[in-house]
């Protein structure tokens, strides 16, 4: 009996150990001779630096440091670094996150919600420590504890510095030519084909006893196109108003629709004839694209205008409203700044305006000398523009990198 | 007027006629055509092959009905690539009517994904997909640059309960989804200026992985970005929609709409050509 | 003074859009960040605005049996309707999406979906109408847009075989080097244009928009 028992118990080990052998294979991520030898721990990484992260809102930590000697040489078995964080140097350390063998830096960030389970505080001591992993878990290398360290928030991103002069740049220059402007020098500005073309529609539809149509486009009040656009439909607007023509103003923002109407009303009203503006002259459609596009059309061929001006931000119904345009036989001038779409407005309008030239619309319906002059400190903006330009390919192309430096703006 | 000077000048109702016969006959007579892969699309398709189960995609549902044609093919392939691949997906509409699209593409892929299905090789048993676990629906809310800058700090900012009422916190998908630094990437399908919001707003300020999706107009313009690393794919328009679908072996409504396109653009150019031959002869004779 | 306010408030809110660009601290982002949820609210109170200005107009055409003033009645309708149908008379009235309502979802569904569809699609017609007239080999210049215009269509073409090919990275070449180039000139150019446009604005140089010259 007692033998029976032991040949059993002989007969379970044999069956159970193979089993258990596989299990453990299966269980370890190392290969068989890693079970056998346990694998030597990795040196840790050394020279920890932190400091606060420059130019940002606060709440981050940038961490960077000498990676593991056993990082990509001596046993080569490093695949990442861990980055611990903890209030005070006996811990508890938490992870805050992982990165790959190589790197030497890492930006902590936290949240700055006090909601956010992620919330880090600003002004107090943190600690750091980074952990040198390999692919066995339980074999890493830890390093010192470094810190304290302190996050905060700056007063001035020194990132944009280079933005900070060219704004300085150009408002110097702006004022220089606006000066010169006002003291009678003569700016000559090369003519524009659509601007020019502005006037002689208003007369036709005035002769043909036909609205104008003006469209602000899709754009929002805070795009510039469409500030670009109010400044011109406030020209067109008194010019209509002199001459007694109707104008007709579908919007499809509500508040590019407000801001409309107290222009087309100033407009009336500088004219000296507010009694002629009507509430309904400036209205709202919808705030749907293609909706928008087709009461537009519906008026187009309806009110048959003498003249359409599209000017501000446009997108796929650009060419939907000029064809339908010219197939209501109107005279038609656009302008956006939309690069898209300019294409379209060429080949279905009579006149265009490319780009920037929609901005200086206004400054060659009014030729004042205050708007000609910043279009003055335009031209020669880019013209600097195409000299740096130029200056950073010739020296790219000799191998000076420095230049191209000077440059970077951060985020 | 001879014939050159009509074929110059032929009236545009004529062009009008020939499309539309092009599109009805290609559209009844059902026959396919190859596709090519481009990269930009391939990238997209790949980047999500290899997320892991659980990862959580952000799409953004910005477009109207009338880019349904081009854009909802996409989205529907990328969201059954990832629920079958049991991805989590947040889904934002930053357009008026995104809302009704988001919804429809939400039910469709939902009633797709119940069904067994053999992709490139790989069987996905059916399942059900739910709310609050495998998705979350966001809703819509005006003024896509602020939308896309407060989802940047936390989505309850903007969103403080998704789409049909509940509150963010109270479900379970978003536990500790606080912001984009919990998302594995945006893919944004874009009718209109949203896209250059995602962009400049979006990637450029909290510096996650960009795809964009949008319409074959818009497709060209954004090229820039890809070459500068802003944005990591690129769909354009339905042949982009059909690359997508050849790519995840589900062929759908782009595929099939794609040999329309074709012949419409084969249509095109004989007008431009016939129109130029017009032109050159009228041009010789009165020179 | 009615101009004199709005002068100052826009220099002032101007001012402090530049400043706030180099300043990256939390307090000056809390400001910034507060400013923007005015817009929500301007926004909000703009579209009751907006909607009130629409009524008034389709109105008053059909009051005064204006020229198809028929058309008023049509949006009038769909307006009504779809605010009428936003809500969810049944279940959480003030918690609820409009697309949970039935006949919400089926007016976008059958009537939305495909009319703006159909609205889009008049710009393969057009396009099509458009290249016919434009891409002419008229000058120099014209005939190298012809040919490239050509180039990008056919690269499309799965029939051209290895010729495909070819034009695949042509028409990618013609992208990304001479379209690219201009584009950037133009981008360049608006660039500047926006920046003089703000500084003229925030100065109070333009002031077209307030209706004075």
């Amino acid at each position: 009996m007692k033998r029976q028992f032991l040949l059993l118990l002989l007969l379970c080990f044999a069956v159970a150990a193979p089993l258990a052998t596989a299990q453990t294979a299966e269980d370890s991520p190392l290969s068989g001779e890693a079970a056998v030898a346990v694998s030597p721990a990795p040196g840790p990484v050394s020279n920890i630096q932190l400091k606060d992260t420059d130019n940002d809102h606060g709440h981050s930590v940038t961490l960077s440091w000498e990676i593991s000697p056993d990082d990509g040489a001596g046993l080569n078995n490093v695949i990442g670094y861990e980055i611990h964080r903890a209030l005070s140097p006996e811990g508890p350390f938490v992870k805050r996150a992982g990165v790959p063998a190589g790197s030497h830096s890492h930006v902590d960030v936290g949240s700055k919600e006090e909601s956010s389970p992620d919330y880090m505080k600003d002004y107090i001591d943190y600690y750091y420590k980074i952990r040198t992993i390999t692919a066995d878990s339980a074999v890493n290398a830890e390093s010192t504890v470094a810190g304290p360290i302190q996050s905060y928030g700056q007063w001035f991103n020194t990132g944009r510095v280079p933005v900070l002069i060219f704004v300085a740049c150009f408002l110097a220059l702006t004022l220089y030519f606006i000066n010169r402007a006002k003291g009678g020098a003569d700016l000559y500005v090369r003519p524009l084909a659509g601007i020019g073309a502005v006037d002689e529609a208003i007369g036709r539809a005035t002769e043909m006893g036909k609205p104008i149509l003006y469209v602000l486009g899709l754009g929002t009040a805070a795009d510039i196109a469409t500030i670009a656009s109010y400044t011109i439909l406030g020209r067109v607007a008194k010019k209509v108003a002199e001459y007694q023509t109707g104008l007709i103003v579908p919007c499809y923002d509500p508040i590019v629709m407000t801001v409309a109407q107290e222009t087309v009303k100033a407009s009336y009203a500088d004219a000296g004839r507010p009694d002629s503006y009507k509430e309904d002259m400036v209205y709202f459609v919808t705030q749907s694209q293609f909706a928008y596009v087709a009461a537009v059309n519906g008026t187009m061929l309806r009110d048959l205008p003498a003249t359409n001006i599209y000017m501000g931000k446009f997108y796929a119904e650009s060419l939907i409203l000029a064809e339908t345009g010219a197939l209501a036989g109107s005279i038609q001038i656009a302008g956006t700044d939309e690069i898209a779409q300019i294409p379209f407005f060429v080949v279905a309008c009579d006149y265009t305006l490319i780009g920037e030239e929609l901005y200086a619309a206004s400054a060659y319906l009014g030729r004042e000398p205050l708007l000609l002059g910043s279009l003055k400190a335009q031209d020669y903006a880019k013209a600097g523009v195409i000299l740096i330009a130029l200056v950073g390919f010739i020296l790219l192309n000799f191998g000076v990198d420095g230049f191209k430096e000077f440059f970077f703006v951060s985020n | 007027m001879n014939i050159f000077d009509r074929m110059m000048s032929l009236d545009r109702r004529w062009v009008f006629l020939f499309i539309a016969l092009v599109c009805v006959i290609t559209y009844v007579w059902p026959f396919s055509i190859p596709i090519r892969i481009t990269e930009e699309v391939k990238a997209i398709y790949s980047f999500i092959e290899k997320l892991n189960e659980g990862d959580i995609i952000f799409l953004g549902i910005d477009y109207d009905p009338n880019a349904l044609a081009e854009l909802h093919p996409m989205s529907y392939a990328i969201a059954e690539q990832a629920f079958r691949k049991k991805l989590r997906v947040i889904f934002v509409t930053l357009s008026q009517n995104g809302p009704g699209m988001a919804d429809q593409a939400i039910r469709d892929i939902s009633d797709s994904v119940k069904l067994d299905k053999t992709y490139n090789g790989v069987f996905y048993p059916g399942r059900e997909i739910k709310n609050g676990i495998d998705y979350v629906f966001l809703g819509y809310k005006p003024y896509p640059a602020l939308v896309i800058l407060g989802m940047g700090q936390n989505f309850r900012i903007p969103f403080p309960s998704d789409y049909y009422g509940t509150p963010l916190d109270s479900i379970p998908m978003m536990k500790g989804v606080m912001n984009y630094d919990q998302v594995k990437c945006v893919i944004d399908f874009a009718a209109g200026n949203v896209a250059d919001m995602w962009i400049s707003y979006g990637q450029g300020r909290y510096n996650f992985p960009l795809a964009l999706g949008m319409t074959g107009v818009m497709g060209a313009d954004y090229y820039p970005y890809l070459n500068s690393g802003q944005i990591f794919g690129i769909m354009g328009g339905l042949l982009g929609a059909a690359q997508y679908e050849k790519l995840a072996d589900n062929p759908g409504p782009a595929i099939d709409g794609m040999r329309i396109q074709v012949y419409a653009h084969i249509v095109i150019i004989l007008f431009i050509i016939i129109g130029n031959i017009g032109f050159l002869v009228s041009r010789r004779k009165q020179g | 003074m009615k101009r004199q306010l709005p002068l100052f408030l826009v220099l002032i809110f101007g001012l402090f859009g530049i400043v706030q660009y180099f300043i990256p601290h939390e307090k000056s982002e809390w400001m910034y960040e507060f400013l923007l949820d005015w817009i929500y609210i301007i926004g909000i109170f703009a579209l009751a605005l907006g909607i009130w200005s629409l009524m008034r107009v389709s109105w008053d055409k059909i009051k005064h049996k204006r020229q198809n003033w028929q058309y008023s009645i049509v949006t009038l309708t769909g307006l009504f309707a779809m605010i009428f149908f936003g809500f969810n008379y049944f279940r959480d009235f003030f918690n609820s999406a409009g697309l949970q309502n039935y006949m919400f979802r089926a007016f976008f569904d059958h009537i939305m979906i495909p009319i703006q569809a159909t609205m889009f699609s008049l710009l393969a017609f057009f396009i099509a109408s458009a290249a016919y007239r434009a891409f002419r080999a008229r000058s120099l210049l014209a005939t190298l847009l012809l040919i490239s215009a050509l180039i990008i269509m056919l690269r499309f073409n799965p029939y051209l075989g290895f010729i495909g090919d070819y034009m695949e990275r042509t028409a990618l070449w013609l992208l990304n080097v001479p379209n690219l180039a201009a584009k950037r000139a133009i981008i360049i150019g608006v660039g500047l244009g926006m920046v003089a446009t703000s500084l003229k604005v925030i100065l109070g140089i333009e002031r077209a928009y307030l209706g004075k010259d």
